[in-house]
């Protein structure tokens, strides 16, 4: 991957881009037990494949999610958070 | 060098997945100090074609906790009569290892370092630049004008080793005491049995058949999710590749391992002449050993703040790892929630040097079921107790 395509600011260097993690649901504090907390907080889904992911633009700020197969580093497509279409 | 076996045996009373260093130095000490030598060490490449072949061989016991420091403090010591315990020249070389501070936050973690290590009588002192500018004259100690050198943390017992040597010589030693080396063998899945209070292992499917056994040690580095998945085992570990490059040979010049945080680089001159370079972690997730114009790039700009003298030197090769990372930048060693399944992983970037102490720890593991008390620190419930053992300040770089 060279090139990656910003939701609002089209096809731009990869360089231009932060990683920021998998997107990941958060169990409510208020109900979850330590050992339920500790995973949300720790273990991650280490296995290569198809994954949702959350990235930055930096010049821009603008955050949004990319599916990316990291085995191939092939993005799949790229959307703002909650508008795939 | 091994014994080639056509076949695998119906059952075997360890299998270690993963022919790399530490899977074939927990062979070793298995064969050698435990007597177990019914053992098949499975790899789905060939030996020591992993990580084991993609690092930047440096040694060292200068960590920052108490955990940290005595367990690679005798990994330090393991080296050193490794060559004689094989009968096979490692190249163990002790070299002195300076990592630079140019920023006083950087100075006080050396000091912190320091007082940690001489608490444990590991060998590590904080010099001040005259002591550098005169053990390493060719370096440019204002770095280009932008990040002037402080200090360092020096510790006289770093060290460099021939990776390849490594992985023959606990290969060939365990092969010589009856271990069955399977290269081209692949792992498909691990079977467990509910025994009432859990799991445990019962066997293991591979491209070449089936076996039967009761304890498995996993020592596969950046396939370690993909191993885990099959036990049904989660855990923080994620991948991230890490390059690394070498020079043309030159004639030596660099005696000492000279590592700086803060411009992301490390470097140390080996017995064939050439500059073995790394620098940080690839910035995201990827399960591929690629290699990236990116990263020459930047590693050649810091190389040159340091030395700008080896601007007409060319890069030979470069490569990459997929290195298993944990949030604390400790391992993840011992026992596992599944009866018999063994951990050892989470070795990212720091895995080379702890090959023989990983070997002598988890041979011990495997052959009591009881963890060494070296290792009692990199738990594998250590996270969900929410004790974890902080080692990111003695990382090499900046990750």
């Amino acid at each position: 991957m060279k090139i990656m395509t910003c939701p609002v600011n089209g096809p731009r260097p990869v360089s231009e881009f932060a990683y920021g993690g998998e997107l990941r649901e958060m169990p409510d504090p208020a109900a979850a037990t330590d050992v339920e907390w500790a995973h949300y907080v720790f273990n991650r889904n280490g296995v290569s494949g198809l994954k949702v992911e959350w990235w930055c633009h930096t010049p821009s700020g603008v955050w949004f999610i990319a599916e990316r197969d990291t085995k191939t580093d092939v993005v799949e497509r790229t959307y703002l958070l909650g508008a795939r279409s | 060098m091994f014994t080639t076996r056509a076949e695998l045996k119906r059952a075997y009373d360890v299998v270690i997945i993963g022919g790399g260093g530490h899977g074939l130095a927990a062979a070793y000490y298995l064969a050698r100090d435990h007597g177990i030598t019914n053992v098949a060490v499975l790899e789905k490449g060939y030996i020591g074609g992993g990580n084991t072949a993609r690092n930047t061989t440096i040694i060292r016991s200068n960590y920052l906790t108490p955990e940290g420091v005595q367990f690679y403090d005798e990994s330090v010591r393991l080296w050193t009569d490794l060559s004689q315990d094989f009968d096979l020249n490692v190249f163990f070389s002790t070299r002195g290892h300076y990592t630079l501070a140019h920023t006083d936050a950087s100075v006080r973690t050396m000091r912190w370092r320091a007082e940690v290590n001489k608490h444990y009588s590991v060998d590590s002192e904080v010099v001040d630049a005259a002591a550098i500018r005169e053990a390493i004259p060719q370096m440019d100690m204002s770095c280009g004008g932008h990040a002037p050198v402080l200090g360092a943390l020096y510790h006289a017992p770093g060290a460099i080793a021939r990776h390849d040597a490594v992985a023959w010589g606990y290969g060939r030693g365990a092969d010589k005491r009856g271990v069955e080396i399977h290269q081209n063998t692949e792992v498909l899945g691990i079977e467990t049995e509910d025994t009432g209070s859990g799991p445990r292992v019962v066997g293991v499917r591979t491209s070449r058949g089936r076996i039967e056994t009761r304890k498995v040690l996993c020592a596969v580095a950046g396939s370690t999710p993909r191993l885990l998945d099959m036990v049904g085992l989660s855990s923080p570990i994620y991948i991230h590749p890490l390059q690394a490059m070498v020079t043309e040979p030159l004639k030596p010049w660099l005696d000492p391992i000279i590592v700086s945080g803060s411009l992301h680089v490390y470097v140390s001159q080996s017995a064939r002449g050439e500059l073995v370079m790394g620098a940080s972690l690839d910035p995201y997730e990827l399960h591929a050993t690629r290699s990236t114009f990116d990263f020459t790039e930047h590693l050649a700009a810091r190389m040159l703040d340091l030395f700008p003298m080896l601007s007409d030197v060319k890069v030979n090769r470069q490569w990459a790892g997929m290195a298993d990372m944990t949030p604390d930048f400790a391992p993840i060693m011992g026992k596992t929630p599944v009866g018999g399944f063994y951990l050892d992983a989470g070795w990212g970037t720091w895995g080379f040097k702890a090959t023989p102490v990983c070997g002598k720890t988890m041979s011990h593991t495997v052959a009591r079921d009881e963890a060494h008390p070296l290792i009692d620190g990199f738990r594998f419930d250590r996270f969900e107790r929410y004790a974890l053992t902080g080692e990111k300040g003695a990382a090499s770089v900046g990750h």
